[in-house]
């Protein structure tokens, strides 16, 4: 079901958490809420929930204002970050607790219950582990009992709160594929809340960045990693360097000299130029560009992370390299220049 | 390298004794307690149970069946099946009010909730006195309706309530506090009216918790003495109950049978003790963490 989410605002005890939020969520989609601590990312989760009321604003569940419903209207499934999974109820009664608890009239039979539960177990992959007790479980399985729980209502939209905060780095991976299966399978329209921008970027169809209670960004994962629309963004996603520069004569110059960057169009005066350590060309000569001496090197993965000093009151600048250029390259004066950039004003 | 090796770890030794005494210290510590325990809680109870069957088996039944004593077993467990359930119903609606929501004067009523354990038990009595008295507002108000708070079981059971309502509320508050309300808000997520929240996963999860305040709590309804004896009157037969009627019986220097009384509540202490005991071995985790009693 399609959400969409106008002019949210949230004060808590008169502290802004969330200011004039607008997103519509398209049916069927998985998307990310991004943004550090205290973005208002899990406030706006929990105002889609109805854990929490909104102080001004409303939101929409297909053409139905949502806006005044108690959470048990609004028919959603939560997955919580500690997953609040039921500890006294085994698996199985876990699963079914949904549709247990409903009214006579709705309540499907003991024997279609019971059905439905198995069904989604064997769709996380918890088959034969129904009498269990949530402390016997590992992390990852939990986790998956806990959304089970949640896809058990079929609920009108799936939301997950930080869903694999609280698992280690293995597991975390396995199970951000697995989500991503279980999506394309179920096709709910599913809500992710995470602060970790690899995960955004590798699971959701589109992201949500977010940053002190306002949506800084939406868009595909190469719409925010190629094209950030504020420092913000670009700085939050991905790694990246920050440059005091001055625009002068539509080219970029870098202390007294023009660096070979072009920005046509671009006015007059102070400029910060923003790059990706991975987007730069080394150059042998220089001829108008940057320069400066290796500080130190290390090597992270494929590639040989390699920090720059580019003079006094300027931040070391961080480039990438494949580790056979960078050999041998420590304290000696190395010149480049970013192929891809973006310059945003202070 | 054998010898470099060996200086830290003697060093080392030398260190984890700093927390240890030495074995004479440590003796004379633990004899010091056994023997304070032997002299002040062991004989003591040693000597109720010698005092009561003193004159043989046939005499401790025989005190106990008298019609008076008789009468005030039943008084006290009367009062105390009205006062645990009351405070029970409260102290998980106060439990629930400080630990799951945020509201003005909630440190105040936290303080208040204490209030019985700071004040004198016969300070207690005495409100209700005051409150219900021939010469108060309310008392000859309520008189006049046939309606008798002191002196009668509604001012035992008032007492009662008083002195033990934070023992449920204060076993269940940390317990509450620390399981926070994710579980509730995922029972109500689920579609959940807040009358199966609290049946299905509130209640479940403090259980042990709560079972053990209600142990406590009976333990201190059935035992109170200074509260219940300003507003029993004393009456024979009617008002008095078990620790009351302990008292009459030891001045009227009839031994036997005021000790027979006073090992059932003895019994009752050790009951609740091994019942607590065994409550904290197997849910220690499930049972609040602090303990204050």
């Amino acid at each position: 079901m399609e959400v969409r989410v106008e002019k949210l605002r949230k004060e808590f005890e008169r502290f802004p958490a969330l200011h004039h939020v607008s997103l519509d969520i398209r049916s069927g989609e998985l998307i990310a809420l991004l943004g550090p601590s205290g973005s208002g990312k899990t406030t706006l989760l929990r105002l889609i929930a109805g854990l929490e009321a909104p102080t001004e604003g409303k939101i929409f569940f297909g053409e139905q204002d949502a806006s005044y419903k108690s959470v048990q209207e609004r028919n959603i499934g939560f997955v919580f970050q500690h997953y609040a999974l039921f500890r006294h109820m085994t698996v199985l009664e876990n699963v079914s607790f949904g549709l247990k608890i409903r009214p006579a009239k709705r309540r499907p039979e003991a024997a279609e219950i019971k059905k439905r539960a198995f069904e989604l177990l064997e769709l996380v992959q918890l088959s034969g582990l129904e009498k269990r007790y949530p402390a016997q479980l590992s992390g990852g399985q939990r986790q998956r009992v806990a959304l089970a729980r949640a896809m058990a209502v079929e609920p009108n939209v799936l939301l997950l709160d930080e869903p694999f905060g609280a698992l280690d780095a293995q597991v975390r991976k396995d199970l951000r594929k697995w989500l991503r299966e279980i999506h394309d399978q179920t096709g709910h329209t599913t809500v992710f809340v995470t602060h970790d921008q690899e995960e955004a970027l590798e699971l959701a169809d589109r992201i949500v960045v977010m940053s002190q209670g306002r949506i800084e960004q939406v868009g595909t994962p190469d719409e925010v990693y190629d094209n950030p629309n504020s420092p913000f963004v670009f700085g939050f996603i991905g790694q990246s360097n920050c440059l005091k520069v001055r625009i002068s004569n539509h080219e970029v110059w870098f202390e007294d000299r023009p660096i070979g960057v072009p920005a046509p169009g671009e006015r007059e005066g102070e400029a910060l130029l923003y790059f990706r350590p991975h987007d730069i060309q080394i150059l042998d000569g220089c001829g108008g560009c940057m320069a400066g001496v290796v500080a130190s090197s290390r090597r992270v993965a494929g590639t040989r992370h390699v920090e720059v000093d580019v003079g006094s009151g300027h931040n070391p600048v961080e480039i990438e390299l494949p580790p056979e250029r960078a050999a041998g390259i420590d304290r000696s004066r190395i010149a480049f220049r970013p192929t891809k950039w973006k310059i945003f004003r202070p | 390298m054998a010898h470099d090796a060996s200086q830290p770890q003697q060093r080392l030794a030398r260190v984890g004794k700093a927390t240890t005494e030495k074995p004479a210290a440590r003796w004379a510590l633990i004899a010091i307690s056994l023997l304070f325990l032997l002299l002040m809680l062991f004989l003591p109870l040693t000597a109720v149970f010698v005092e009561a069957f003193r004159k043989g088996l046939f005499a401790f039944i025989k005190a106990l069946g008298d019609p008076e004593t008789f009468s005030a077993i039943r008084l006290t467990l009367i009062v105390a099946g009205i006062a645990v359930p009351l405070n029970l119903v409260f102290g998980i609606a106060a439990a629930w009010a400080i630990a799951k929501f945020e509201f003005k004067g909630k440190a105040f009523l936290t303080t208040l909730i204490d209030l019985p354990f700071s004040v004198s038990p016969v300070i207690s009595g005495l409100v209700f006195v005051l409150l219900f008295g021939s010469h108060s507002v309310l008392g000859p108000f309520l008189q006049s309706y046939g309606i008798k708070i002191l002196f009668a079981v509604p001012g035992l059971v008032l007492a009662t309530v008083f002195v033990t309502f934070p023992f449920v509320a204060r076993e269940l508050i940390p317990l509450m506090q620390e399981q926070g309300t994710a579980d509730e808000e995922a029972a109500l997520s689920l579609g959940a009216s807040g009358w199966q929240t609290f049946w299905y996963v509130t209640l479940p999860n403090i259980k042990w918790g709560l079972l053990y305040g209600v142990l406590l709590c009976n333990a201190r309804a059935m035992g109170e003495f200074g509260a219940v004896s300003v507003v029993s009157g004393h009456i024979r037969g009617q008002t008095n109950t078990m620790p009351l009627q302990v008292e009459i019986l030891y001045n009227e220097y009839n031994f036997v049978a005021a000790f027979a009384v006073a090992t059932l509540l003895a019994l009752l202490a050790l009951v609740t003790l091994v019942l607590k005991t065994l409550l904290e071995m197997r849910y220690s985790a499930e049972i609040a963490a602090s303990r204050r009693h």
